[in-house]
């Protein structure tokens, strides 16, 4: 019923869109703006599919209406390079795949905020970010060893 | 989600100014991690949404100076109040509150003026602000009041708050000196899901051991938070043995009005508000 300009950095590069009110983020990044390694899995903000960095702190882009980043910087895999990267794949940091972008931009959010976290630190911050191949060890694994790669 | 009309006041009189106005369907967002998910599955639909988030000035946490209270502002986020020296300062286990609801993801967005005037029973934060004797203050156009969060809630998802009123703030006041307080909440599944009971309590002893203050409040246990008055009195002027506990463990199971649900029956929930009333109040004994 109104539509709105939105205005922020995606991955350090400018987006300036109209959405109407109703627009959730996540659709605006992969249906709009065709960044689809962000995915949209239990849209009821449980399940971490979806995570993103909006001005650094991890957030469930299906709770976020595309007019709540206006004037933000949002981050999301495709802007991602990060040691965190090649750990996962050195450590076996996923199977299937779906939950890997939303694990990495929550796993990035934590090293930034905490260099230092411990393994403790880790797995209460990623409880959010649920595999459903059931490998958390493996996840927590190639965080642990970016964490030294620091 | 349905089509609605999204206005983003600049200034808290703005804000006030556009709820003045026929308010018939619109609706006040916070953070909107509940709003929003109500809204996906149509479960409310508002003709117009007032989204909050220019407001800085409502995400202020300050400590009121020597005596030692607090104000929260409304937008503060649950991760901003889990982090804050204040809340940590003046209640440990307020801090902590705010630390363990859901995920690192909802604590960014959600805040304490959402989580209240959104008044889910099963929450936690409106739990432990109930036993630190919070009070909501709400404004409108042309007046403020002040709301002891008892009066605050109403019913499932109902408060007292006007159409034309915003919850702009939390005040608690200064603790009772040596006050000890702590907030548990009984999780059967998932660390992130919502308790299926929870227990905040506050105690003051004075020098021979004797309660001078106590305060118990439940979550999940009611269509509300609740008080459990009986069960504080009965502490009051005694040593806080293990018979005084067990005496205010049964008041306060006594005093909740659970539903069934996905998370326990109401009988199983009305015996786990005495469990783990009688841990809480162990704790801070």
């Amino acid at each position: 019923m109104s539509r709105h300009r939105v205005r922020f950095s995606l991955n350090g590069a400018p987006v300036d869109v109209t959405v109407p009110a109703e627009r959730l983020l996540v659709d605006l990044l992969r249906d709009d703006l065709r960044k689809t390694g962000t995915k949209d899995g239990c849209s009821v903000g449980v399940c971490g599919l979806c995570t993103v960095q909006v001005d650094g702190a991890p957030l469930s882009a299906c709770l976020l209406l595309a007019t709540q980043v206006d004037g933000t910087a949002v981050r999301t895999v495709e802007g991602l390079s990060s040691p965190l990267q090649e750990a996962f794949i050195q450590e076996g940091g996923f199977q299937c795949g779906i939950c890997t972008s939303g694990q990495l931009m929550a796993a990035d959010a934590l090293l930034r905020a905490k260099p230092d976290a411990t393994s403790a630190e880790i797995a209460d911050w990623q409880m959010g970010n649920l595999c459903r191949c059931t490998g958390y060890y493996g996840i927590a694994r190639a965080i642990a060893t970016a964490r030294s790669m620091r | 989600m349905r089509p609605f009309e999204y206005r983003e006041p600049d200034t808290l009189d703005e804000a006030l100014a556009l709820l003045g106005e026929d308010t018939e369907d619109t609706l006040v967002m916070a953070g909107g991690t509940s709003l929003v998910i109500l809204m996906k599955q149509e479960l409310i639909r508002p003709a117009r949404v007032i989204g909050l988030r220019r407001l800085a000035q409502l995400r202020a946490i300050d400590a009121t100076g020597a005596v030692g209270g607090l104000r929260l502002g409304a937008l503060a986020t649950h991760g901003a109040l889990a982090r804050s020296d204040a809340v940590r300062t003046h209640a440990p286990a307020l801090a902590a509150t705010f630390a363990a609801v859901a995920t690192v993801r909802i604590r960014e967005q959600a805040t304490i003026g959402g989580s209240l005037a959104h008044a889910d029973p099963a929450q936690d934060p409106p739990v432990t602000l109930l036993a630190l004797d919070g009070v909501a203050v709400a404004m409108s156009k042309d007046r403020a009041r002040r709301i002891p969060l008892e009066g605050l809630f109403v019913d499932v998802f109902e408060t007292s708050l006007e159409p034309d009123e915003l919850l702009v703030r939390v005040e608690l006041p200064p603790l009772p000196a040596g006050s000890r307080v702590t907030y548990k909440k009984f999780l059967p599944t998932t660390l992130d899901d919502y308790a299926t009971v929870s227990v905040a309590a506050v105690v003051a002893t004075d020098d021979a051991g004797a309660c001078t203050h106590a305060r118990i409040a439940l979550g999940g246990a009611g269509p509300v938070p609740l008080r459990a008055r009986d069960a504080e009195r009965s502490l009051l002027g005694r040593r806080l043995d293990d018979a005084a506990v067990r005496e205010a463990a049964a008041l306060a199971a006594a005093a909740t009005d659970p539903m069934s649900d996905l998370r326990g029956s109401a009988e199983y929930k009305r015996a786990m508000a005495g469990v783990w009333t009688a841990r809480a109040l162990r704790e801070v004994a």
